[in-house]
């Protein structure tokens, strides 16, 4: 296993994407902290760049490496090795890339100009929305024989979160506004792993005051020790339900 | 050696073999055919484990196919295409086929040396021609002195020279009483490197027995004539097995 993973990351952290995506980040990190020095500032940019791009460059990157892996993956089968070693160092391995990505990219500037909680949660968040983005798209690679179909899968299920999803929320919210509906968004927000990092990002900062009562009320529960258990919880179980499911069709599928 | 028991596999409706069985035995050589489609590649990573069977059994020596993966030591396997990370160079793929037989210390390098490809270790498999890269999964699949090997199209894409050196390669292991597996279309190929022939037709054995038999059968002298008939009787009828079975 640790020996496959090792040749796995050799192979991965070696490529030309993973260093374009590193400059990448780094570069959009510079440049926000130059705009301002503000560290709420900075961090409330970064969130917002990084919720929408870092779980669509991890679905798509994950896909064709999974695809451009697939021949090699078929020749490892062949030798002595478990089947599930075999996806599991694979899908380790992308995991770290991206993290290992994110973690230097936001974390240089960062060591370099400052940071407060809230931008450590940025950091956290990032690396958890890599692996359940990473996720996803090795499921969709395992479901599917064809590169281009599992690719739009992977980007129905970006869009559905990142998009679909909040238009969906708010249609909710409007309609049944004459009800008290906190503990139904919080529900809702449990559902979705990009809006429970946004949530928990917006949390560290001072604007849910700006959000009302819900914002009130969301501010109490995950400032609650249980409502951060709860939080935690929920990214654990988005994190390990897509790549679990993933391992399970691997197993029996043919190549 | 490897014995196939009412082997089944569907893939959707298509019924790619059906109620397979097949011996294999150490010390042959077998030329596996077939019309495209036919089952030939499916039977093969059903042996390697890629392809999971629907019902029925594998054994290699004694083993089981299912659940240890052990049995794939004594397997050396070309693939048709070889495909590597890019990365990766030569030398590094090389240890990590060693590091996952790390019981295995003594290496059969006679290819690696004939291909030259220790002075290319250094190279990055991205960077390699097609044909360098089939020397390289040709040389791996001989490198820890396997008992079965398995060949899906071992000379398609080497230059003639190289085909020369895996032929006299893979007669060689055949005299020291090895199993070989060998498909390819290349039917000279095929009749130089082996003594029995097996031939697949809609996921069944249409014909498995020496290859002289073979050219008894269908009364012709050379082996692609003889091959050509086998094919011409599968495409009239389906009953053909028992007319077989008479002659």
């Amino acid at each position: 296993m640790f020996k496959l993973l090792k040749y796995a990351l050799y192979d991965i952290l070696k490529s030309r994407f993973a260093i374009i995506y590193t400059v990448f980040l780094a570069l959009v990190a510079i440049s926000i902290y130059q705009v301002s020095d503000d560290l709420s500032k900075v961090s409330l940019s970064l969130m917002n760049i990084m919720i929408l791009f870092i779980p669509l460059i991890s679905a798509v990157f994950a896909t064709t490496h999974f695809y451009n892996n697939l021949e090699f993956i078929e020749l490892m089968l062949a030798q002595p090795v478990k089947r599930i070693h075999v996806f599991l160092s694979q899908l380790l391995a992308v995991v770290i890339m991206l993290s290992l990505s994110i973690l230097l990219g936001f974390g240089l500037p960062m060591m370099l100009w400052g940071a407060d909680s809230s931008l450590l949660t940025l950091l956290v968040v990032g690396v958890v929305l890599s692996s359940v983005f990473a996720g996803f798209a090795f499921l969709a690679s395992v479901l599917t024989r064809d590169k281009a179909k599992a690719i739009g899968i992977s980007l129905a299920l970006w869009i559905y979160f990142s998009l679909v999803y909040d238009g969906l929320v708010l249609y909710i919210i409007y309609s049944f506004a004459d009800y008290p509906l906190e503990k139904a968004t919080l529900a809702l927000v449990m559902l979705n792993p990009v809006d429970l990092g946004r949530i928990l990002m917006l949390m560290q900062l001072d604007i849910s005051a700006l959000m009302g009562y819900t914002g009130a009320f969301f501010q109490q529960f995950f400032s609650s020790g249980s409502g951060i258990l709860i939080a935690t919880f929920a990214l654990v179980i988005w994190m390990l339900v897509p790549n679990y499911l993933a391992t399970r069709v691997f197993r029996k599928r043919d190549f | 050696m490897i014995s196939v028991h009412n082997l089944s596999k569907k893939f959707g409706k298509l019924q790619v073999l059906n109620e397979f069985n097949l011996e294999f035995e150490l010390g042959n050589s077998y030329a596996l055919m077939g019309p495209n489609g036919s089952g030939k590649t499916t039977l093969i990573k059903t042996i390697l484990g890629m392809v999971i069977p629907d019902s029925g059994d594998i054994t290699v020596g004694s083993q089981s196919i299912q659940g240890d993966v052990s049995y794939r030591k004594q397997i050396g396997y070309m693939p048709q295409i070889g495909h590597y990370p890019a990365n990766i160079k030569i030398g590094q793929l090389f240890s990590m086929m060693k590091d996952m037989r790390p019981e295995i210390k003594n290496y059969d390098l006679e290819l690696v040396e004939a291909f030259g490809l220790e002075e290319m270790k250094d190279k990055a498999m991205g960077t390699l021609s097609g044909g360098t890269r089939q020397k390289v999964s040709a040389a791996l699949a001989f490198l820890f002195h396997p008992s079965i090997l398995i060949l899906d199209e071992p000379t398609a894409g080497l230059d003639p020279i190289a085909v020369e050196l895996l032929k006299t390669k893979i007669k060689k292991e055949r005299a020291q009483g090895k199993l070989i597996l060998i498909t390819s279309h290349i039917l000279s190929d095929l009749e130089e490197l082996t003594n029995r022939a097996i031939y697949i037709y809609e996921g069944e054995v249409f014909f498995s027995n020496t290859i002289e038999e073979l050219k008894e059968i269908t009364g012709e002298s050379k082996f692609s004539p003889a091959i050509a008939k086998l094919m011409e009787w599968t495409l009239k009828k389906k009953s053909k097995k028992t007319i077989l079975n008479h002659v």
